[in-house]
């Protein structure tokens, strides 16, 4: 637990990628081998399971760090971290504890045959025998997420220069479902063929935007100036749904989410299609929710995410669909290498052969001979239930994570309005103890409705400015949510706006947040309740 | 007809009605007493100023031709019948908290403190009273620091492997205070300290005041850059980011602050090294410096005074939050310099024009703020 406590602290102490690698490296050469894995998994998303639960840990810290519960709380609203803030509050220990990473999460997973008693004083003593550092990261391990401010591909990096392997072979090993008691640090260095986990994906190739959110929209000859000459490039509608990378190999299928989440059981209407592919074969593409040979909006898709049970009117009211439009191995064999048209004319003859084309859709390719004729087709988006149009480089690879060059994402405009802030709340992390949740509100006679809530969009600098509004403008306290003075005007940016019968604005948006900050209008020149319904798609 | 209090907050400051003077006011007033240097507690545009004798040099140096008097701790000055007097607050050099009397009724104005002896400033003393104004910046049990010799300790080695390593080091923090604790805590074995010409200006200030600090070499476009990076430099805040401070390139930047507690403010602040250092009492401080005071009431000025003073209640205190313009409310007081007169543009000293169209509680705070950033 020293050398992982030291890895996070050496972390946190440089803001250089040079230096974390070399953080990260001297972390691998120096620990062992069963420690590396069990970094790799909790660096890549892989937390153990959950074994006291926060209520508990909250109570039980609360007692080791002698306060009140309301400063407790008051205090995690400082810090942003609950992890941070319960070592922080625990009086000082001069111990340290010599047990490995290893040891310490077998001790955790051994939690659940224990009763609530046995836990109690488990953890109690395990904090008496940590230092501070130490016990921030055992909190982690306990309660939190990992999310360390080092992205994966810098793990990654670091990894590939330790063992000499090349970081997209290491990306791909390490995708998919294992855990570090399952899968040892030797066969993740060993020379590997699908065959060897038949339940594992390739990793995502993402596009990148061809206009950040906040800019202004790109005119067909910039994309042009950017992208080249328009044949060399094919488009598609970007679909609005679940990126999912569909499997089949010796006879199995598996369904794996962009997040690298196991979805098999969650879409019982694509196995059919599934099974009837050849095995070795993996395909790339959206799921959607479709109705009479439409698709829908994502909101209807959404209904069904995260339920336990599909009941049989869920999958009446929102049967999905695949849209797909890549294919990664073909024949057991690894097609990522062949160009984009290539893997199109695969792609084509296992769908023509699918005796599901309901169910097995392909992604239509738009026609077009130039940008600006393109550019005229983006306007349908909306119409077409899709979020604007992917350009793919018809020599391009498939290629691992988010890369510059071949394959781009063109959205369309995200709709807007001008908004009145109402209420703050502090943010988590690196906007610990600075306002920067907000609610907005928007005119419904002379009453300001709340409609949204928005975290991002805004410059650190901008959200210092409104951070000392909101301490100096505050009319009324809730918890850690204050009502502030409504005077601070917002363009909210939203992708999508549909009834709900949850909030009392009786709309919902997806993806809101912030564009800009209006200093030029008064609040009283916010939109209205009705312009926002008279987005409504009905 | 109730009595009324020695001391109460009005919107120009603390004010003693009976002494007619007011304390660290941030509206021009005729009669200052002033706890410290720092901008936020001694504004421009007073008729006269009593401050610590210690404070003399920096505060013309700030203030510029100011009617300026001076006294030592425990010296009595009289005004109007009430006592006044001045006892180490251990924030800075010079710093100062005061104790006011009038008819047996003792107040103190702790202005800012901390209650650990830093080796430069007049160590903290507690004064006993009935009603005590104290600061808490720091009044949320998050914040405790270590001792300062363990964190000296710990920046010493950083600036040793940065030697080694061929990396030039920068510490971070504000001119007056944090830089000459810094600068008398380094171990000048392993080279000199450079100073940024806002350091050294405040440096020659308390020099000219006899204090007694290391030597340091101020920065100007002469010095020759492979020298200083064998050294150390000292750096106001308002330098991070600046060509300035890139031209030392390549090296790593340290930030003291006691803000630097929090990883999430650590991460905002974008330096390689957090370093927890506060010229603040930390939450443990704080309590006890109010407990030894054995005040009947206690008012909380600026820092978490909401949270605070709910639990000093629950604790068997009398106590109350006031609103002031010192540091502002949980805000960024200690990580947002204190802009020395090169850092400033004239117009953030205050004049009673610009005071008017701002409400109460907004007016020179936001000025400060705008002008840094």
């Amino acid at each position: 637990m020293k050398a992982f406590a030291q890895l996070f602290l050496s972390l946190d102490e440089t803001n250089k990628t040079n230096e974390k690698v070399k953080v990260l490296k001297d972390y691998f050469t120096n620990v062992p081998d069963t420690d590396k894995m069990h970094m790799l998994a909790l660096f890549t998303g892989r937390r153990p399971k959950r074994q006291i639960n926060s209520t508990l840990v909250r109570t039980w810290a609360m007692e080791a760090s002698n306060i009140p519960a309301w400063l407790f709380e008051e205090s995690y609203q400082v810090v942003g971290d609950l992890a941070e803030t319960m070592s922080l509050l625990m009086p000082e220990s001069q111990n340290s504890s010599s047990k490995t990473l290893t040891e310490w999460i077998a001790e955790i997973n051994a939690l659940a045959t224990k009763t609530e008693f046995e836990k109690k004083l488990w953890l109690m003593e395990s904090w008496a025998m940590l230092d501070s550092q130490e016990r921030f990261v055992f909190n982690k391990l306990l309660t939190g997420s990992f999310r360390v401010g080092v992205s994966q591909s810098l793990v990654i990096k670091a990894l590939a220069d330790v063992t000499g392997i090349e970081a997209p072979a290491l990306t791909h090993r390490i995708m998919g479902s294992w855990m570090p008691e399952d899968y040892t640090y030797s066969q993740l260095i060993e020379e590997q063929s699908a065959a060897d986990n038949i339940s594992r994906p390739y990793p995502f190739f993402l596009a990148y935007p061809i206009q950040e959110t906040s800019e202004k929209r790109k005119s067909a000859e910039e994309v042009g100036a950017a992208l080249g000459a328009a044949e060399d490039w094919q488009a598609e509608w970007k679909w609005d749904g679940i990126r999912a990378q569909m499997i089949k190999r010796d006879g199995q299928i598996f369904i794996w989410s962009r997040g690298e989440d196991l979805a098999t059981e969650k879409f019982p209407e694509l196995h059919p299609f599934l099974n009837a592919l050849p095995d070795g074969t993996v395909l790339d593409g959206e799921i959607l929710s479709f109705q009479n040979g439409l698709p829908m909006s994502f909101s209807v898709l959404q209904t069904r995410i995260g339920r336990k049970n599909l009941s049989k009117k869920i999958l009446a009211d929102s049967p999905v669909a695949v849209i797909a439009y890549d294919c990664l191995e073909y024949k057991g064999e690894d097609i990522r290498t062949k160009t984009q048209a290539e893997r199109r004319l695969i792609l084509d003859e296992l769908q023509r052969a699918t005796p599901f084309p309901e169910v097995f859709r392909i992604s239509s390719l738009i026609e077009f001979k130039s940008w600006e004729e393109l550019e005229t087709t983006r306007e349908q988006s909306r119409a077409m239930i899709a979020e604007g149009i992917m350009l793919k480089r018809k020599s391009a690879t498939y290629q691992v994570g988010r890369k510059r060059g071949d394959w781009w994402k063109w959205k369309i405009d995200p709709l807007s309005v001008d908004a009145v802030m109402i209420y703050a709340q502090k943010g988590h992390g690196r906007r610990a103890d600075l306002y920067t949740d907000y609610t907005f509100a928007v005119w419904d006679g002379d009453k300001l409705v709340p409609f949204a809530k928005a975290y991002s969009g805004l410059t650190d600098q901008e959200i210092n400015k409104v951070d000392y509004f909101v301490k100096r403008n505050t009319l009324e306290k809730f918890g850690p949510v204050r009502t502030v003075k409504p005077e601070l005007v917002f363009e909210i940016g939203f992708e999508g706006i549909n009834r709900s019968t949850r909030h009392k604005s009786g709309i919902a948006l997806r993806f809101p947040r912030i564009l800009r900050w209006r200093h030029d209008k008064p609040k009283e020149e916010a939109d209205t309740l009705d312009s926002l319904k008279a987005l409504l798609n009905e | 007809m109730p009595k009324k209090p020695l001391l109460e907050f009005t919107d120009r400051g603390i004010y003693c009605a009976q002494g007619k003077f007011y304390i660290d006011p941030w509206k021009s007033v005729d009669d200052a007493v002033i706890t410290h240097a720092h901008a936020d507690h001694a504004y421009f545009g007073h008729k006269q100023y009593l401050a610590h004798h210690l404070s003399r040099e920096v505060m013309l140096y700030r203030l510029g031709e100011i009617n300026l008097r001076t006294i030592e701790y425990g010296e009595t000055v009289n005004k109007n019948g009430v006592q006044i007097s001045m006892y180490p607050a251990g924030h800075v050099i010079g710093s100062a908290q005061i104790r006011v009397e009038y008819k047996g009724e003792v107040w103190v104005v702790s202005g800012d403190y901390k209650t650990e002896d830093d080796g430069i400033s007049t160590p903290f003393e507690p004064v006993k009273c009935h009603h005590f104004i104290s600061e808490c910046t720091f009044g949320m049990p998050v914040y405790t620091w270590k001792p300062q010799a363990q964190i000296f300790a710990d920046v010493n080695n950083w600036w040793r492997t940065n030697l080694q390593n061929g990396v030039a080091t920068i510490v971070v923090g504000y001119s007056l205070g944090k830089a000459q604790r810094i600068l008398q805590n380094l171990d000048l074995d392993n080279g000199k300290v450079y100073t940024h010409g806002v350091i050294e200006n405040t440096n020659e200030a308390l020099r000219r005041n006899g204090v007694i600090l290391n030597p340091t070499e101020r920065i100007t476009f002469d010095s020759s850059k492979e020298e200083v990076r064998k050294g150390i430099i000292l750096a106001p805040p308002s330098s991070v980011g600046t060509p300035w401070m890139r031209k030392f390139a390549p090296y790593s930047f340290g930030y003291c602050s006691g803000w630097m507690a929090i990883r999430g403010a650590k991460r905002r602040r974008a330096a390689d090294r957090g370093i927890v250092l506060s010229d603040h009492a930390d939450w443990n401080g704080l309590v006890s410096a109010i407990d030894a005071t054995g005040c009947e009431s206690v008012y909380l000025t600026h820092g978490y005074t909401a949270s605070f003073s709910r639990y000093l209640n629950e604790i068997g205190f009398d106590a109350h939050e006031v609103h002031t313009l010192y540091g502002g409310e949980e805000e960024d007081a200690e990580a947002s310099p204190q802009p020395s007169p090169e850092e400033r543009e004239p117009k953030a000293d205050m004049n009673d024009n610009a005071s008017e169209v701002l409400s109460f509680g907004e007016d020179l705070g936001e000025a400060t703020k705008e002008e840094l950033s």
